[in-house]
């Protein structure tokens, strides 16, 4: 009797599976984890804990036993919560009980939304640089693609005409991500029009994942291409707790639509997910409770870093425009005649700064870094003294 | 409370540049405020804040209630005041409720509290009582919460 083969598993894998790459984050990540002497401006998260008034809730539900599955759509208190929260910020509103689901993070409503509207082939204009997830799951969902690069002489917003020139009949869905992570874009209000009147015209879905809408600067108020005429019926809007409250850990985010898509998203959230936790939906009620007194000290101290930061790294000699909203800066670094791995390759090993390479979020970023500033104010200074001394002496 | 303050509260030192940076100020504008607050008597002092504990067994903290008899005309103030002189008395406040002052009160020792209270503030004659409550750890003080360093937790590099 031959003994059997030792099975090779990389053949066993989804053909689907092995045409994507590994996140460029992750790559990163693993050069970082392990040394202690690092000041880290790689995360993509607040630097402060989730505010206790949330925590305690969360606590509270505990000691009582509040530990079972929720239905399928989340608690109808937070989808109520939600609802009014959406209202007032969006000026959209969504029926509670069948235009909103409650989901594990916005990342899971995102799959969602892709798996319930593309067959194979059918394309989704995105932009870059963006967050590393987007070409991923689209491609998981069996759909195509199609990225638009952004310039940064935009300050990284996109432009209509770009859009519309990636446009073809296969065009399903536009997805939309602003304020942007990673470079901080917020697009002006007159071009998310002229996307919206394209939306229309061409009759696209919008998939807009608004969850830093809280998280904008010099006064300015955030605007929901949901907002625009005709685009209520054609949006998934997507939103969660993560950045605004503090809560990424918690996995809480959530998906506002018509009906009928809403109802196909919710049908692979049924079999795959049944329902998000019930001690972080909790949590979410309270942090609504809460709304902007929750958020707005740690909205307001970010703008303060944010100041601090973009004038360090301009001054230093990086091309840096002053984002107006999340928690990132994307310089860029080409005046060292680095590219942006190899920055922040060196920086880590020469300073042990640790900040990201702009081609993780898509290759138009490639000559950049992301820096997030959600990183005590302490630390973002010995990280900027470190940078100008180490741009000093690559500067060409 | 004004911005400004609120980032004095919570670091001193940062510079009139810093500070105007972060604000969108111009550094003159911000000395300029500064100087009108410390002129009104709004900013009484810049000051260290200090975790005692991390000092080694030295010294002691009291807060001592104090009941008293004001006085016609004046109230609580005066002998307010005239306690508040004493080096050992670090705040000193005018409470509602069941006694009339709260002082925070430090000494070397138990004993050199327990002097203070009986020599200086019992002898004072509109002093009716006194309740000596020792301090015996610190979990919060003035806004900054102690031995709670949540950084080593967070992943270095995330999405």
């Amino acid at each position: 009797m031959s003994l059997p083969h030792k099975m090779n598993l990389e053949n066993k894998l989804s053909r689907q599976l092995s045409g994507i790459p590994r996140s460029g984050i992750r790559d990163f990540f693993e050069l970082v984890i392990g040394r202690s002497d690092v000041i880290s401006l790689g995360v993509g998260e607040p630097d402060k804990a989730t505010p206790w008034p949330i925590r305690e809730a969360a606590i509270r539900s505990l000691e009582k036993g509040q530990t079972s599955y929720t239905s399928n759509l989340g608690l109808e208190s937070l989808r109520v919560g939600i609802s009014g929260y959406v209202e007032e910020h969006f000026g959209v509103s969504y029926d509670p009980k069948k235009e909103i689901l409650v989901t594990v993070g916005v990342s899971e409503a995102l799959d969602l939304a892709f798996r319930a509207v593309l067959d194979p082939g059918d394309e989704v204009i995105f932009h870059q640089p963006c967050y590393v997830s987007y070409g991923p799951t689209i491609t998981m969902a069996y759909g195509v693609g199609v990225p638009i690069n952004t310039r940064l002489e935009d300050n990284f917003t996109l432009r209509a005409e770009d859009v519309e020139k990636a446009i073809t009949p296969r065009t399903k869905v536009i997805a939309l991500n602003f304020p942007t992570n990673p470079t901080g874009a917020v697009e002006p209000p007159e071009e998310l029009e002229k996307i919206a009147a394209l939306c229309v015209k061409y009759d696209l879905l919008c998939f807009t994942d608004e969850i830093y809408s809280e998280l904008l600067y010099d006064q300015a108020k955030h605007v929901s291409i949901v907002s625009f005429p005709g685009m209520r019926e054609r949006t998934v809007l997507l939103h969660g707790f993560s950045k605004a409250f503090a809560m990424t850990g918690w996995r809480l985010g959530y998906a506002c639509a018509p009906p009928v898509l809403l109802e196909a998203m919710m049908k692979i959230h049924q079999y795959c997910m049944l329902c998000a936790p019930i001690t972080s939906q909790i949590a979410a009620i309270e942090a609504l409770k809460l709304g902007a007194t929750a958020y707005e000290p740690m909205r307001q101290s970010y703008e303060e870093r944010r100041n601090f930061v973009v004038k360090r790294l301009n001054e230093m000699g990086l091309n840096c425009f002053n984002p107006g909203g999340a928690f990132y800066v994307f310089p860029d670094v080409s005046c060292t005649g680095l590219t942006g791995r190899e920055f922040a390759l060196q920086l880590l090993e020469e300073h042990s700064v640790a900040v990201v390479p702009g081609e993780a979020f898509g290759p138009s970023g490639a000559t950049c870094v992301r820096c997030c500033y959600a990183t005590a104010p302490d630390l973002l200074v010995k990280a900027m003294d470190a940078m100008e001394i180490f741009v000093k002496k690559h500067r060409k | 409370m004004e911005r400004l303050l609120e980032l004095l509260r919570g670091n001193a030192r940062l510079s009139v540049e810093e500070i105007a940076v972060s604000l969108g100020l111009t550094a003159l504008e911000v000395a300029k405020r500064m100087t009108e607050l410390e002129a009104a008597g709004v900013i009484l002092g810049y000051q260290a804040v200090v975790d005692g504990e991390k000092l080694g067994p030295r010294g002691v903290t009291a807060l001592i209630e104090v009941r008293i008899t004001p006085e016609a005309g004046g109230g609580f103030d005066r002998i307010a005041k005239r306690i508040a002189q004493y080096d050992q008395v670090r705040s000193c406040y005018l409470m509602s409720g069941g006694y009339d002052l709260a002082l925070m009160v430090e000494g070397t020792d138990l004993y050199d509290v327990a002097r203070f209270v009986a020599e200086k503030l019992s002898t004072l004659d509109v002093v009716l009582s006194t309740a000596t409550l020792f301090q015996l750890r610190v979990y919060k003080h003035d806004g900054f919460v102690l031995n709670t360093d949540l950084r080593e937790d967070r992943l270095p590099v995330s999405p």
